[in-house]
């Protein structure tokens, strides 16, 4: 394993999904189901069974909207605020909409929700204003109860394949090269739709460990789906909206106030009291979040420790064996003990993801992106707040979409040339003798975002960004070196994280205002409305450089009263009430 | 620019004893999101093969652990943020 071949082979297929984590297995499901004629190709860099952010399962729906809990004109508003107004409100509406039905979906599927006495879904408060979070203390059995369903529908499953570029032409998708992660055979797939689900760029920042894979996002998403998008030509939305999340220290993995939260846990400052009113996670709360660590009344901490003992336990045996489980490990060798005391917190490093922020490849409400023929769903794909139950909706969306879509379509001609030059591309650390291996790269370009990018963010140090990551870029194109397939996997995300980070600078130098709270908080700009309710769009330009401009903000569907526009920018518990 | 062989520990650890890799299994390798498990073959002892981490790139998100039929692997925490 892991020697490299030369072998070029190509599939056709009517629709093409990259992705098999969350988003992806629902569209390949949806597809199908509603086209049973169709080819659905579903492709993985891992293994479809164990892949993508919820490799090991999740603790709970974030998002959902149940009636008789919560409404769709609720939660649009909800979202809407807590982005600072910049949204596009139809794919939120439709979400909300269309998310129950999902959740009976996958109720049918085998997985499980926690039920009250009465059989009733048992949603519990942590957003500011809204009621939408659903346990799921078996939420291990995820990726389990999915796998079954792919195998039933029949769908094709190309695990160990990597996509590296789009293929284009006629001015539309027309599949996409790949690359095998274990012997770097090559395989075209020509495809009339492709959707897109490769989750977040979690390999962004580098982690305070140093450790290159202890990332909050599972480190297999590197931002193919953005960096592919980009070459593809496609809009990306705001990616200067970064996601920074509050982690337990070190290990790098959730709190989770939205597991502890509603049984009685909180964020606390070294003092043990609270200083944000919600622990739901908003700009605005990650910027009070940094003041406090930054302030004489850090670190910050998850404090458990006033809990009666039961109910310790019950988050104990959700948060140490479902979504993260080595996390119980981890407590152990520290010897911390949530009874006895509170847990460091501190911030993650930056990432793009949808799932807990806003940006992404621009979509509408059917889940198509700019180009025709190409959709993008879950973590990649600009509908803020997605989280797990996003991706699945979304996904299900892109999948129905698609399946329609296809029938009015063949395969679209492409450059055969471009083929080759990808080849060329993907194969050059194969070439030579020695040089520069992939981690190297990868890490240099990382710790660079972390000293240049990381918010509060400064023009000059971003502008520095910028000419320090050219330098990498030529030491990656003309002497990074690898010795094997699995090393020429890394190199290719090598290339995916270079090619974030240059976007994630670009486009935070645009937008010249402060917004969202720590996410883009430029120290030389206020906000400003006036010039920048706006979102902005970013893509290749004809230099090959990123561009951006503004796009305006669809109207409302829902509309925002004035007094209720700053829920979400006042987080700070005020004095007299941390005083009791 | 010649490479150099840094040492490293691993987070994954196989019981040589319990693997059954030499019957065919490949779940951990199959089931490790980065694919950083890998078979190799034995020079000494009762088994010809076993599992073992080549690559040192783990989430700790242990897939390879709760999948392994006989228990053979422990996900331990990267030393660095142990």
């Amino acid at each position: 394993m892991d020697e490299i071949l030369d072998g070029i082979s190509q599939i056709d297929c009517d629709i093409l999904v990259i992705g098999g984590g969350t988003a992806g297995p629902m569209a390949a499901l949806k597809a199908k189901k509603k086209n049973p004629e169709a080819n659905v190709v579903l492709l993985d860099k891992a293994n479809v069974k164990r892949s993508g952010a919820i490799a090991m399962g999740m603790d709970g729906l974030n998002n959902t909207i149940i009636p008789g809990h919560a409404t769709p004109e609720q939660y649009t508003k909800e979202i809407t605020i807590a982005n600072d107004g910049i949204v596009d409100q139809a794919p939120i509406y439709r979400y909300a909409e269309g998310c129950y039905e999902i959740i009976q979906e996958l109720d049918s599927f085998g997985i499980r929700f926690q039920k009250d006495q009465n059989g009733e879904y048992d949603v519990k408060k942590v957003h500011h204003i809204g009621t939408y979070v659903l346990p799921m203390p078996n939420g291990d059995t995820v990726k389990k109860a999915l796998y079954r369903q792919l195998r039933k529908a029949r769908i094709n499953i190309s695990n160990r394949y990597m996509a590296t570029r789009l293929l284009k032409g006629e001015g539309r998708i027309a599949g996409a090269i790949c690359v095998n992660t274990r012997n770097a055979e090559f395989l075209v797939v020509r495809a009339k739709a492709v959707i897109m689900c490769l989750g977040a760029a979690g390999r962004l920042g580098l982690p305070t460990s140093g450790y290159m894979y202890g990332t909050y996002e599972n480190p297999t998403n590197t931002g193919e789906g953005y960096s592919m998008a980009y070459h593809a030509g496609a809009d990306l939305a705001n990616l200067e909206c970064y996601q920074i999340n509050p982690l337990i220290k070190d290990y790098n993995g959730p709190a989770c106030a939205y597991v502890a939260g509603p049984m009685g846990g909180y964020t606390a400052n070294a003092e043990g009291e609270r200083f944000i009113e919600c622990d739901y996670w908003s700009g605005q709360m990650m910027q009070e979040f940094y003041d406090e660590l930054q302030s004489g009344k850090g670190p910050v901490y998850l404090k458990l420790n006033h809990l009666a003992e039961e109910t310790v336990a019950e988050i104990e045996r959700t948060l140490h064996i479902v979504e993260r489980p080595t996390r119980g490990h981890f407590h152990k060798n520290r010897g911390t003990d949530y009874r006895k005391e509170m847990i460091e917190m501190h911030i993650s490093e930056i990432g793009f993801c949808s799932g807990h922020s806003a940006s992404g490849v621009f979509v509408d409400e059917r889940a198509r992106t700019s180009v025709a023929g190409l959709y993008a769903a879950g973590d990649m794909a600009n509908v803020p707040h997605n989280y797990m139950l996003g991706a699945f909706t979304n996904g299900a969306f892109a999948g129905l979409d698609a399946a329609d879509y296809i029938k009015d379509v063949d395969f679209a001609e492409f450059d055969q040339g471009e083929v080759e030059a990808e080849r060329n591309r993907v194969m050059a650390p194969t070439k030579r003798d020695d040089g520069i291996p992939p981690n190297q790269i990868e890490f240099k370009t990382r710790r660079l975002v972390n000293d240049y990018l990381q918010p509060p963010k400064v023009t000059a140090k971003m502008e520095t960004a910028q000419r320090r990551f050219a330098e990498v870029r030529d030491d990656m194109e003309n002497a990074m070196y690898v010795q094997n397939a699995h090393e020429l996997m890394r190199s290719l995300e090598a290339s995916t994280i270079m090619d974030c980070a240059e976007m994630a600078a670009s486009a935070s130098l645009y937008r010249t205002e402060s917004r969202w709270g720590l996410y883009h908080n430029r120290v030389e700009y206020e906000k400003d409305d006036e010039n920048w309710f706006c979102h902005t769009l970013l893509k290749k330009g004809e230099n090959g450089l990123p561009e951006s401009r503004k796009q305006d903000v669809k109207p409302y569907i829902v509309e925002i009263d004035d007094d209720e526009k700053d829920a979400y920018s006042k987080q700070r518990v005020q004095p007299t009430e941390a005083a009791e | 620019m010649p490479l150099a062989q840094t040492s490293t520990t691993v987070p994954v650890v196989v019981d040589d004893d319990l693997c059954i890799a030499d019957k065919g299994c490949t779940v951990c390798v199959d089931v490790c999101p980065l694919d950083v498990l890998r078979i190799k073959d034995m020079a000494e002892g009762p088994k010809s093969k076993t599992a073992f981490m080549q690559y040192d790139e783990c989430w700790y998100c242990m897939p390879c652990e709760a999948d392994c039929p006989t228990g053979a692997v422990t996900v331990n925490i990267p030393y660095l943020l142990k």
